[in-house]
């Protein structure tokens, strides 16, 4: 096949994504979750990340502070949990081998969808409807997460369709806009608002309505020229995708990071330079490990600290310091060296921190290394070694087996999860309980 | 604390490969690898063959058959020690396999894990405990049972 043909080729993209994702993990392993309302907490519990269809009906909303819901949540019986990140960690790693034994074309989006390219599939099943409903019935039965599937041209109309397949039950949770008829798309999109298309924000929706394009099918048959023009070349790219033109190709690899942040508010005020550094530790150390399961080194770090800006009555700071290394380095030593020293010079006292953090700037492959005439600190071999030895041992006894004394093991600063659900599918002292009664 | 200094590369950074190395395979910690002998130990003279590794045995894939679909449960109870189930064993639990007569499944009562015979004959929907002490349910036809998953296995472990 030509370039010229491929790129003419019609593609088909499948994105399939898990209903109200952290929610349905809680409930396969605690049934009483079933059939109430259920809401999942950010860090420190302090939005709503996720929602229950429950929820959802009698008010929550998405990103609400959790202490506004404790009325509505007392009235109603919600269930608010802290999020469990290992576990949906986990559930995802399954839901998304399922996936791949669909499709050998795969881009995971998020923790909880995926695109699929279904290029040269027909042939597999006799419908690409048919090919959802497996997908659907299959993750369900293998982890009894929910899923909806949407096809489409493009990925965007992939994600539309995928959003249709959520909201309109009639499709028994698998929508294919690619073989629909065109006078059934057409009345589809005449009733669903422009935001909800794929990378259409608030604010672009706010432009898109003052121009006059309120539904998807306006802005679908708005003329390109005219949209490059008044909302630049991404919005022109969207309408071609609305059109069924694939703009946006699969992305099976996610490009290399060029920056690695650690950064978390504290669950209570902190106010001094000891537990400011062992939390600063604990985030590098962090940061480090993430640098070197991608095999790469920084040529700088950068850390910050900051108060908290909503407590009005308290005075406030915030101030970030970069340290350049003195050479490049992955080494968990060498790098929290560095926070500290930045640390301790921006560290004033007598102020209430809310928040610190830490971030890896210069990210280069290890692989080229730079040779230089001074003595290396946190790089060659014996660095090399050290690390990975201390990688193994955390990865195989978990978390901190091993850490820097540094980032201490008092950790009075760490995050509030104060309902988080046990590790059922990542530790043998969680593993759920069945009876025999 | 050493001067943080900063030294240009006397290298060109046009000499990056364009790809970056593939990373290292990640740990399984759950494997537990056995030596398996392939041969026999005799009398006699040892065989040359003696103390060749063949493979490794891998207490995963004796257990799990689908991973992607296996979940494990901690046993509390003694209902089912006719089935050599016993308390604070673990139950290896498969839901991509089809529950059907005589299976042993974990099933959904009354909000719980429940670990059962699952008896399915002839219209007769009913779970047993494998212990006379413990009475079998009965399911009558406008109820449900939710059969949550296979249990494929069970791990013991003993005091040493």
């Amino acid at each position: 096949m030509t370039v010229a043909s491929a790129i003419g080729t019609p593609q088909i993209f499948a994105l399939v994504d898990v209903n109200n994702f952290y929610v349905s993990c809680e409930r396969v392993f605690n049934p009483h979750l079933e059939n109430r309302p259920v809401v999942v907490l950010s860090n420190n519990d302090g939005c709503c990340v996720a929602r229950s269809s429950e929820s959802r009906e009698i008010g929550v909303k998405m990103g609400a502070p959790w202490f506004q819901l404790k009325e509505l949540a007392q009235k109603h019986n919600i269930v608010a949990l802290s999020s469990n990140y290992a576990l949906y960690g986990s559930m995802s790693d399954r839901v998304m081998s399922i996936l791949r034994d669909y499709s050998p074309n795969m881009e995971t989006y998020s923790i909880d969808e995926s695109f699929l390219s279904l290029n040269g599939l027909g042939g597999l099943w006799p419908s690409a409807s048919a090919m959802g409903q497996s997908i659907r019935y299959r993750v369900r039965q293998w982890t009894g997460l929910p899923v909806c599937v949407g096809i489409g041209p493009s990925k965007t109309l992939a994600k539309l369709a995928n959003h249709i397949a959520k909201k309109q039950p009639r499709f028994n949770g698998v929508c294919d806009l690619a073989s629909m008829p065109s006078a059934q798309v057409d009345s589809l999109l005449a009733n669903i608002g422009v935001n909800e298309v794929w990378g259409v924000g608030r604010r672009i929706g706010l432009q898109l309505h003052a121009a006059g394009i309120t539904t998807i099918q306006q802005l679908r048959d708005a003329a390109p020229s005219w949209l490059r023009a008044k909302f630049g070349v991404v919005m022109e790219r969207t309408g071609n995708e609305l059109r069924g033109i694939s703009c946006l190709a699969l992305e099976e690899v996610a490009p290399p990071r060029k920056q690695i942040i650690s950064s978390r508010s504290f669950g209570q005020l902190v106010h001094t330079l000891p537990e400011l550094s062992e939390s600063v530790a604990t985030y590098m150390s962090s940061a480090a490990e993430t640098l070197r399961r991608e095999n790469s080194v920084c040529e700088a770090i950068q850390v910050f600290v900051q108060t908290n800006p909503f407590r009005e009555q308290d005075p406030q700071y915030s101030k970030g310091i970069t340290i350049p290394l003195p050479n490049v380095s992955s080494d968990t030593r060498l790098l929290v060296r560095a926070a500290l020293f930045g640390l301790k010079r921006i560290y004033r006292p007598g102020f209430a921190y809310k928040k610190t953090g830490v971030m890896l700037i210069g990210i280069g492959p290890a692989a080229v290394q730079q040779l230089s005439l001074l003595p290396q600190h946190g790089a060659g071999d014996k660095s090399q070694r050290l690390m990975q030895v201390m990688d193994k041992l955390n990865g195989i006894y978990g978390r901190n087996t091993v850490s820097l004394f540094s980032a201490g093991s008092r950790k009075s600063w760490t995050m509030r999860r104060e309902n988080m659900s046990p590790g059922y599918t990542t530790n043998w002292k969680d593993v759920p309980v069945a009876h025999a009664r | 604390m050493p001067a943080m200094t900063t030294i240009i590369p006397f290298i060109s950074p046009s000499k990056t490969p364009a790809l970056p190395p593939l990373p290292r395979a990640a740990l399984a910690p759950t494997i537990c690898r056995l030596p398996l002998l392939q041969y026999r130990i005799s009398a006699g003279f040892p065989s040359p063959a003696d103390g060749y590794l063949e493979e490794m045995l891998d207490l995963n894939s004796y257990l799990v058959r689908n991973k992607t679909a296996t979940f494990f449960f901690r046993v509390m109870g003694d209902s089912m020690t006719g089935a050599n189930i016993h308390d604070g064993d673990m139950l290896v639990v498969d839901r991509s396999i089809e529950a059907k007569h005589r299976h042993i499944v974990l099933a959904v009562i009354n909000n719980e894990y429940t670990v059962k015979r699952l008896y399915y004959h002839e219209g007769v929907i009913e779970l047993h405990a494998e212990n006379p002490a413990y009475a079998p349910i009965r399911f009558q036809e406008h109820e449900e049972l939710q059969v949550w998953g296979v249990v494929v296995g069970t791990v013991s472990r003993f005091v040493v």
